[in-house]
């Protein structure tokens, strides 16, 4: 809470610090649900346009989804994949986007904050900017968005030749919410560029929404060196490639160690510091554009 | 008709100030256009003929989907006109007070703009499919010319469905819910999403005879030279393409005239 206060006026003298980071970030949860409880009630003023917004999204979830099956209706496999096996992959990378927009989507409109200067009001409020950028427009309509990904991703389970093993059960949460972390990282990274550059935020969208359509198919079509770079380097492989090759209990066909699949929950706890870690440096070095 | 070229003018100018977005935009077309070449590359690799297409002409119409996309404003969710907003505020009470009709005003103006991202973002994402992929040229001048006039129907059938989405505004009020269906299903039977040739072939004949593939599906073909086009030949095409501008402004002009008949300004 302190550090809400500190950029906006350095001198100020310390706000009481919550000594327990996990009742502080309690607090900031709870803050959140509040925000983005506050939000739903305000669109929901607008009946028509929410169920419309809402229709239409759950609408184009099934074109892509209608895309895949088209695509791979032609191409039979692709690197290795079946169509319900593509389904598999396309499901967990809508569903960990779905979950990353759903929670943190607000956060590309950062640039339009500071150009308008209602990111300066947020900086005085007592709630973490973040929060209050995140739940900013929180709006209901994104499970138009999560809805679909998440019965695409049962019916590809059931559809999916899985061993179901205890590992495999206990891990497949761990996979969807390291998934759903990568990305909301991804989120956050991509909009903390327009702290340094106002107009990013179509930039950033070629981060987030492009790699979503990137985790979408099987990433070994790609290429080696794609593959290697969303592995190690912008790890989106970890979104949706690496569980379903743990799920379907596949080598990886681009020669890449086997072990790699169970470092998703590393990666998404590594990458969320990342995103704090720039978020914070952003927000230290945050300079209003003035009146 | 001054009044008008004018107003091309400024539009055209208003654009140029935004440098960073359009190299940013430029970007991410490019970006965009090279996911979709890869995945329809590896479905060509496995098929390498699907009705028609070989992978050449889809990596093609790609990024001619791309090129156009800053265009026609065919994948915009939010409203991409600034009518519409005016609409909803109130301003177009200024717009009905000009000696110029609403629509031919908006048209002059939305022109200018297309032009500009044409030349400055669509041209650039194109070139970098050319780059990157097997891109396929117009076969001469000629061919460049009726390629050109393809894409610049396309900008007029684009600008006319969201005059019309605009307008919508008079009775609906709120038409931001209408704007994202618009954003999110225009793509998918435009041929941005896929080449509608990998669609089965009667819905793809179907839609190619909508408006919304005169402004992705039918402009990649002409460049392509497919005899899949409506009407079997180039001219065929651009005179369907034609035929929707033609349409769709006749009736956003039919839609003006009831729309200021009805509204209501308050104040003064």
């Amino acid at each position: 809470m302190a550090d809400t206060l500190s950029p906006e006026n350095p001198e100020a003298p310390e706000a009481p610090r919550t000594s327990n980071p996990l009742r502080a970030a309690g607090r900031a949860l709870r803050t959140y649900v509040l925000l983005a409880w506050t939000w739903c009630r305000a669109v929901a003023q607008y009946p028509m346009a929410l169920s419309l917004f809402t229709f239409g999204l759950a609408l184009s979830s099934l074109a892509e989804m209608g895309a895949v099956v088209v695509v791979f209706g032609h191409a039979g496999t692709l690197a290795g994949f079946t169509v319900y096996e593509g389904l598999l992959v396309y499901a967990l990378a809508a569903l960990a986007f779905g979950t990353a927009d759903f929670l943190m989507g607000s956060v590309d409109r950062l640039g339009d904050h500071i150009r308008t200067g209602s990111f300066d009001t947020m900086l005085v409020r007592p709630v973490p900017p973040l929060v209050q950028l995140a739940t900013h427009q929180f709006s209901p309509r994104r499970l138009g968005k999560l809805v679909p990904a998440l019965a695409a991703l049962v019916f590809a389970l059931v559809a999916c030749d899985i061993d179901w093993t205890l590992g495999r059960v206990l891990m497949l949460p761990v996979l969807l919410v390291s998934g759903a972390a990568v990305c909301s990282s991804v989120w956050v990274l991509a909009g903390c560029l327009q702290f340094f550059v106002a107009d990013a935020r179509e930039a950033a969208n070629s981060v987030t929404y492009g790699g979503q359509a990137l985790t979408e198919y099987p990433i070994a079509i790609y290429g080696r060196g794609l593959v290697r770079s969303v592995t190690f380097v912008v790890p989106l492989a970890f979104v949706s490639w690496q569980p379903a090759l743990y799920l379907l209990d596949r080598p990886d066909p681009t020669g890449l160690p086997e072990a790699l699949r169970f470092l998703g929950p590393l990666v998404a706890v590594v990458l969320a510091l990342a995103a704090a870690l720039v978020w914070r440096f952003g927000l230290r070095h945050y300079r209003s554009t003035g009146s | 008709m001054r009044v008008h070229a004018a107003v091309y003018a400024r539009g055209l100018h208003r654009h140029s100030t935004y440098r960073a977005a359009l190299v940013a935009g430029a970007l991410t077309n490019s970006v965009f256009g090279a996911i979709n070449a890869m995945v329809l590359l590896a479905v060509f690799a496995a098929r390498p003929r699907i009705s028609g297409y070989d992978a050449g002409d889809a990596v093609t119409q790609v990024f001619v989907g791309q090129a156009l996309i800053a265009v026609t404003l065919i994948v915009n969710t939010a409203p991409s006109l600034d009518l519409a907003e005016r609409v909803r505020t109130g301003d177009v009470a200024t717009d009905l007070l000009r000696p110029v009709s609403l629509l031919g005003w908006w048209l002059a103006q939305d022109l200018g703009r297309a032009t500009f991202t044409f030349f400055f973002r669509g041209v650039p994402t194109f070139c970098v499919g050319l780059l990157l992929f097997d891109v396929v040229l117009p076969g001469g001048p000629v061919h460049a010319v009726l390629v050109l006039a393809s894409f610049a129907l396309a900008a007029v059938v684009g600008f006319a469905l969201r005059y019309l989405y605009s307008l919508s505004g008079f009775w609906l009020l709120d038409t931001r819910g209408l704007w994202t269906v618009a954003g999110l299903v225009g793509p998918v039977v435009s041929g941005m999403l896929l080449p509608l040739a990998l669609f089965p072939s009667v819905l793809a004949d179907v839609l190619r005879l909508l408006p919304w593939a005169s402004m992705v599906q039918i402009p990649a073909e002409i460049l392509l030279g497919k005899d899949t086009l409506p009407g079997g030949s180039v001219f065929g095409a651009l005179l369907l393409q034609a035929a929707w501008a033609a349409a769709l402004l006749a009736l956003g002009a039919w839609a003006t005239g009831r729309a200021t008949r009805k509204v209501v300004i308050q104040g003064g």
